[in-house]
């Protein structure tokens, strides 16, 4: 029996407070589930809330609203000792791992020092797990020995998910991990996530800007604009036709080499607008080729547009169908 | 004015039919304290009047270096151009003097970057800066040069243009600020400009409004374009003919949708297969092994033999010349078919 329930974002909002007086909102009302042992790709441009989505996740940060519950246990509800125990649950892997490693430690302590918060094993098992940490992500012998500054920026993204990895997580959450690397060296990590996802059974929460990153590694793909999810979708049927103006627009926005450079590209007009002050109705609205009176006005419910076991939500009124006319 | 301006910088042919540019056997070092390090080795391409050249390869190739030494806007020392020369209309560029590069730079060569902000003055208006780049390269002032000053703007698809002029490069956005960029380099009509990633920091949906841009700028004004990134899709979709670099050369070159369609050199090839697409099955990925190396580490040979299938001894001992079909040139030993 499949676990669709292993990650359930509840209608999570985060507001922050700016100097000034200014509130951002920088995610409206979020609600998504993640089975476990699959990978949900969030796509979306700068401000579109999806690295405040990847910490809310964690519980990194707080939610002004709603809640995360994951594997059954509701985070917000945990004492601090109890959330600092699941932490070793859920683990988080950043766009810079040269931000992410401290440059005063060699690799074997930054390995080592999750399991030495945690207490777990003696001095000599815990040197035995960073060997064999380094072995798993493909890193040479000798790293542990050696500083984060010796290595390249793809063997530093592995040490980053040796440490994200070393106290056996079930969850991961990666924010853009492969977004400052050559193609070259992206090929390389995004083979080594699948292949660990697959020896370990993890769970994915993978955040990319880059479309053809999310389609070659998710199950399902959510679209984030301006703080809200306006499209969650199987990979496949994502692809193969894409239901929001937005989502569409960001397809087509793809340049790809060989067989499909003649296609013509029509890019949407105007920048994504600043999360400090929205348009009205729907958020995409003053951008969108298909925009309609009524999106001015109002913002479009969540709709399921899918079959039967197989949902596809989208935040639309071009999919609002003739029940939600009201 | 230094002695290298009184020397005759008429070392090109006329440029009647020939190239608007033509790097030739062009040769950066840098000083180190382990001695001098090539950056850049033996590179040549040439670029016709209003042709679009993509210059694709992955960080520490040396596209950016090729770019910024073309202008002179790296710092003599520590590097120099070590060998070769940079022809552009009459002059060499490798040998003219500090003066006569100033004049070109922003007047006959623009220049875009990838990130705008560290361009732009953060303490002047746009319509400040803008007027800046006019006074320096034309003649035109007062009233003529402020009703210049619009006209740009909206040439680059700025809306609101006199509204825009009196703000700071802080109020735009990266999009709007790349614009302005755009119309600074393009303010003295050249005819090449250099864009050095210039939509590499932007969102998706705004780097195809910028390529659009320049696309249209190209075709309204005929000037030529070197267009650099590492990003294959870019040169697929802008560029009419393109150079791949590895490790400081020139690795292959030829029209871009013949060449993407039919790579010969392995690196591009690895290249090409290693990206993750939007069509067709999604496996594993054809990762490329190991890692470039460094200037420094260079072998005598092939950069690439050490990663490539078909590397052997020859390719590791000799570098392979650039050679091929006219439209159609490789190095390497063992070129795919």
């Amino acid at each position: 029996m499949i676990d669709r329930d292993f990650v359930v974002v509840d209608d999570v909002s985060k507001a922050f407070r700016l100097r000034g007086g200014g509130v951002l909102h920088a995610v409206r009302g979020v609600s998504l589930r993640v089975a476990r042992g699959e990978t949900l790709g969030v796509v979306g441009e700068s401000g579109c809330g999806k690295s405040t989505l990847a910490r809310l996740i964690l519980h990194l940060i707080t939610p002004s609203a709603g809640q995360v519950v994951l594997d059954g246990e509701h985070l917000g509800r945990l004492t601090p000792a109890a959330l600092r125990r699941k932490r070793r649950h859920m683990q988080m892997i950043f766009q810079d791992p040269q931000a992410a490693l401290d440059p005063r430690m060699r690799v074997g302590d930054l390995l080592a020092e999750p399991l030495l918060v945690h207490r777990i094993g003696t001095a000599a098992e815990r040197a035995r797990r960073v060997a064999e940490l380094c072995d798993l992500v493909g890193l040479p012998d000798d790293a542990a020995a050696r500083w984060p500054h010796e290595f390249s920026g793809g063997q530093r993204q592995r040490i980053s998910i040796a440490r994200a990895l070393a106290l056996g997580p079930s969850l991961v959450v990666a924010d853009e991990p492969v977004s400052a690397l050559d193609v070259s060296v992206q090929a390389q990590i995004l083979n080594l996530l699948a292949d660990l996802r697959q020896r370990f059974d993890l769970t994915y929460v993978f955040i990319s800007h880059d479309l053809a990153v999310i389609r070659h590694i998710s199950d399902r793909v959510a679209v984030m604009y301006l703080g809200e999810l306006v499209e969650l979708a199987d990979v496949d049927r994502f692809f193969a036709g894409p239901a929001h103006p937005y989502a569409r627009a960001l397809l087509s926005a793809v340049l790809e080499p060989g067989a499909h450079a003649d296609e013509s590209h029509r890019p949407v007009a105007g920048d994504p607008p600043s999360p400090e002050s929205p348009p009205s109705g729907c958020f995409f609205h003053p951008r969108c080729p298909a925009a309609m009176e009524r999106c001015r006005g109002t913002a479009p419910p969540p709709r399921d547009i899918g079959t039967p076991g197989a949902p596809h939500l989208v935040r639309c009124w071009l999919h609002a169908g003739p029940d939600a006319a009201r | 004015m230094s002695s290298t301006d009184l020397a005759p910088a008429h070392h090109a042919a006329p440029s009647a039919g020939g190239p608007l540019l033509a790097v030739e056997g062009l040769s950066v070092e840098v000083a180190t304290s382990r001695g001098p390090v090539r950056l850049v080795e033996d590179v040549s391409f040439a670029i016709g009047a209003g042709e679009v050249l993509g210059l694709v390869g992955e960080s520490g190739c040396g596209k950016s270096v090729t770019a910024m030494s073309i202008l002179r806007l790296l710092p003599e020392p520590p590097t120099r151009i070590a060998a070769g020369h940079i022809r552009f209309e009459r002059d060499d560029l490798a040998r003219l003097g500090r003066s006569r590069l100033r004049a070109l730079r922003g007047g006959r060569i623009g220049m875009i970057f990838q990130e705008p902000m560290t361009s732009l003055n953060p303490t002047y208006s746009i319509g400040w800066q803008l007027s800046e780049a006019l006074r320096l390269h034309t003649d035109l002032r007062g009233a003529a040069l402020r009703t210049r000053l619009p006209a740009l703007l909206r040439q680059v698809g700025i809306g609101a243009a006199e509204r825009r002029l009196a703000q700071f490069p802080h109020e735009l956005s990266g999009g709007l600020r790349q614009r302005v960029m755009i119309a600074m380099a393009i303010a003295c009509a050249p005819r090449l400009l250099i864009a050095d990633e210039p939509t590499t920091a932007l969102d998706v949906t705004v780097q195809l409004q910028v390529l659009e841009l320049l696309a249209r700028l190209r075709r309204e004004t005929g000037m030529a374009m070197l267009l650099i990134t590492h990003d294959l899709g870019v040169i697929a979709g802008y560029a009419d003919r393109v150079a791949v670099m590895y490790a400081g050369r020139v690795v292959e070159t030829g029209a871009t949708a013949a060449l993407f369609a039919a790579p010969r050199h392995p690196y591009t090839q690895a290249l090409l297969a290693a990206r993750p697409k939007l069509h067709g099955p999604r496996g594993q990925l054809a990762a490329i092994p190991g890692t470039v190396p460094p200037p420094h580490a260079r072998p005598p040979g092939c950069p690439f033999a050490a990663r490539c299938p078909r590397g052997d001894r020859q390719c590791t001992e000799v570098m392979p010349p650039l050679a091929g079909e006219p439209a159609h040139h490789v190095a390497c030993w063992h070129p795919l078919a």
